[in-house]
């Protein structure tokens, strides 16, 4: 039925008409880490300042009050439903900002404060505050799987501030490392840094469309 | 009905067509393009930074060579195996809810996804940088339709608002300056006025300002892809600015248009490409961001998503054992960076959106060396393999460099033939049949090379030949030959090392050759 489909592989396959043997795939390039989880995180908070990205190391018991110090210019804030309610500011206290909680994806809203935004209404929305699945250390890479604590990608897009936290325990040297670690068919975004450009010059200016303000938060 | 040959095997490979033909020919084109004292400043200081940056993260990798063997690997893999992987990225996508369209030429793909786009009941799309819809000419496409498609990365938009054309793959603005881009901003953005400086910051915040409204609107966005996973359906766009995962995130319909051979097999394949290419490219160790997504996902991003698959050439170059490599390519742009010749003539001479090494043999592969005037790129290269170094996936650019010189003088000759103009043989051929019974011999060279002097004679003061006789005057209109030796190395050795000492040289060898 489909000519354009059968005509393509038709070409192909004529044009393999000699049957090349590919080589074979050798993977012996770095796969395992060896370093200790000293460097490994030294080596994450050295690659994220690199890219001028604000890093921060919190626990448990200070998380919230860093959030609520870096929310402080924020009018409004969106957080996925599923991110660790201890992680936020408590509602009475500081910051002013309001918070905007989404419902987890695909499940209906439940009023005002708890339903899926708009776009037109995230690009009003100050920061956003998710979690994150899975980083690398070796090129400063923080990757985000759409799980209930990281929310749809248009939340951590639209919003100008990212407050990022980061779970010691996510933090991985390797690239092979890391993707072993995400469900491939999950809508992933990599991110190292705020959004660059170089494009006028080779001169590198930070911010363009992604957000312009990128706060890590090395947790544990 | 245009299908007669149903069932016979094509005799003729199906070349593509869309900004990949030279229209003149390379020198001349070469020859405007110096005369461009800016743009030939701003190419120099571009692939010297680059070149640089990406030096220091490539050495900072000890396992840069096995990635890249790896990679090599990975890539034959796909061309011997491309039939299945793409029946199986296919069958992944449909799977997770896209839509899989196959095109076998740049009109093809552009009805489709001009089709797509009138279905949707719009009449402007956002797009993020890509060679493919570049090579197609998707955006005078939509364009005759009366559909408006707003470049987003920014040097994109730069070179869209400045009606002009890209010079390079990574950073295709690189032949405009601040000023420049500047003025072109006042002009055409309604959002700016004569206050705008020329700030590279200040210009990246007038293009955020300008495109922002644009992204929020938009219910279509077109995209091309880095990289697609047959084992998952997963597609890659990799960026730094966000306009990528403006377009991918934000519209309802995602309309993708990837070349048959962006595929890598599995999901972990990707940890090789994923190192080499970033490295590569900008010479960063990571690129600010980088999109992956298979088919749709309920609630988050586009509900709606095409992927359209692109031949346009590109099984042509796959049937050629010698040359098919060039399809392995990634568009990293590595090669450009360290071209002694791109940098001295710049992206636009190689008249396609492919220029530098790279473009030098994928063009005249994708089209055939007889359209237009692709048959003189093999020949713009001096041949001296920084681009093999550097190639992430090891294509051996100056090897098929010889081999398509090689297809371009085989095509000239059958076209001068069949044409009846010029007698054969030619000039050249006569030169080169000359030379080989001349060098296949050692006596005749050896007579050859007492008329050394003579030329010795001719390069006068400044041992220099600026002219040579016929066609190779060729060489000599762009080089001065260096005046020859007094004497050559074999009459040297002759005179000093062989024989007893005080023995005549040349006496001896023909003695020595009167006992053979």
């Amino acid at each position: 039925m489909n000519t354009a489909k059968d005509e393509i592989l038709g070409r192909i396959r004529t044009a393999l008409a000699d049957r090349p043997q590919p080589d074979t795939v050798e993977r012996d390039y770095r796969r395992v880490s060896e370093a200790s989880r000293e460097q490994v995180v030294e080596q994450l908070v050295d690659r994220l300042e690199d890219y001028r990205a604000n890093v921060y190391r919190e626990t448990a018991e200070t998380v919230a009050a860093r959030v609520g110090e870096l929310l402080t210019d924020a009018s409004s804030y969106v957080v996925p439903s599923g991110l660790e309610a201890s992680w936020l500011p408590d509602d009475g206290g500081a910051p002013e900002a309001r918070r905007l909680t989404e419902p987890a994806v695909g499940s209906a809203d439940a009023g005002e404060e708890r339903r899926v935004l708009s776009t037109r209404e995230l690009n009003e929305v100050s920061a956003v505050v998710t979690s994150s699945t899975v980083s690398c250390s070796e090129t400063g890479t923080i990757f985000l799987s759409g799980r209930p604590d990281e929310g749809r990608r248009a939340i951590s897009l639209v919003p100008d501030h990212h407050i990022c936290v980061v779970p010691l325990e996510s933090v991985v040297e390797l690239i092979p490392e890391a993707l072993e670690r995400l469900e491939p068919t999950a809508p992933i975004t990599m991110i190292s840094g705020p959004s660059a450009t170089s494009d006028i010059e080779l001169e590198r200016v930070e911010g363009v469309h992604g957000p312009r303000r990128l706060d890590v938060i090395l947790l544990g | 009905m245009s299908r007669t040959d149903l069932g016979m095997p094509t005799v003729r490979p199906a070349y593509g067509h869309g900004h990949i033909t030279l229209d003149e020919p390379f020198p001349d084109s070469a020859r405007t393009q110096l005369g461009n004292a800016q743009m030939r400043k701003n190419i120099r200081h571009a692939t010297h930074s680059i070149r640089a940056k990406r030096a220091r993260v490539v050495d900072e990798l000890p396992d840069w060579q096995r990635l890249r063997a790896a990679g090599s690997a990975l890539k034959q893999q796909v061309m011997a195996d491309l039939p299945a992987l793409l029946e199986q990225l296919e069958a992944n996508v449909t799977a997770r809810g896209g839509v899989v369209h196959w095109a076998r030429d740049a009109e093809e793909a552009n009805r489709i996804v001009t089709e797509l786009v009138k279905a949707k009941g719009v009449d402007e799309v956002i797009k993020v940088k890509s060679m493919a819809t570049q090579e197609i000419g998707l955006e005078e496409a939509l364009n005759a339709e009366g559909i408006a498609a707003t470049e987003t990365d920014l040097a994109e938009l730069i070179v869209q608002l400045g009606h002009d054309k890209p010079s390079h793959i990574l950073v295709p603005a690189i032949h405009k300056n601040r000023n420049e881009i500047r003025d072109i901003f006042v002009r055409e953005m309604e959002e700016t006025d004569e206050s705008l400086t020329s700030e590279p910051k200040d210009l990246a915040e007038a293009a955020r300002r300008h495109l922002r409204e644009r992204f929020l609107r938009s219910s279509v966005a077109i995209s091309g892809a880095n990289f697609g996973v047959a084992e998952t359906g997963t597609l890659s766009v990799v960026e730094s600015e966000g306009n990528g995962r403006m377009c991918l995130t934000l519209p309802e319909t995602l309309i993708t248009v990837m070349g048959i051979e962006k595929l890598v097999p599995t999901f972990q394949d990707l940890e090789v490409f994923l190192q080499l290419l970033p490295r590569s490219s900008t010479g960063e160790r990571m690129n600010p961001y980088t999109s992956m997504w298979t088919g749709v996902t309920p609630g988050d991003g586009p509900q709606e998503f095409h992927l359209v698959l692109l031949d346009n050439g590109r099984s042509a170059v796959l049937s050629d054992p010698a040359g098919r490599s060039a399809l392995h390519c990634i568009r990293c742009s590595a090669c450009m960076n360290v071209c002694p010749v791109y940098e001295q003539t710049g992206g636009h001479a190689y008249g396609s959106v492919y220029p530098g090494p790279i473009g030098a043999i994928l063009s005249p592969q994708l089209t055939g060396v007889e359209d237009g005037a692709n048959g003189t790129l093999p020949y713009a290269s001096s041949l001296c393999g920084a681009c093999y170094d550097v190639c992430p996936v090891a294509i051996d650019i100056p090897s098929i460099l010889v081999h398509l010189r090689d297809q371009d003088v085989q095509a000239t000759h059958a076209r001068k033939k069949a044409e009846k103009k010029v007698p054969v043989p030619s000039q050249m051929d006569l030169m080169m049949k000359g030379a080989s019974t001349v060098m296949s011999s050692g006596s005749l060279m050896s007579l050859a090379e007492r008329g050394l002097p003579v030329g010795r004679l001719l390069a006068g003061k400044d041992a220099k030949l600026g002219w040579l006789p016929g066609i190779a005057g060729g060489w000599t209109d762009q080089r001065d030959v260096p005046a020859p030796p007094q004497e050559s190395f074999r009459h040297w050795w002759k005179r000093n090392r062989s024989g007893s000492g005080q023995q005549d040289a040349e006496q001896t060898t023909t003695s020595e050759e009167e006992q053979a």
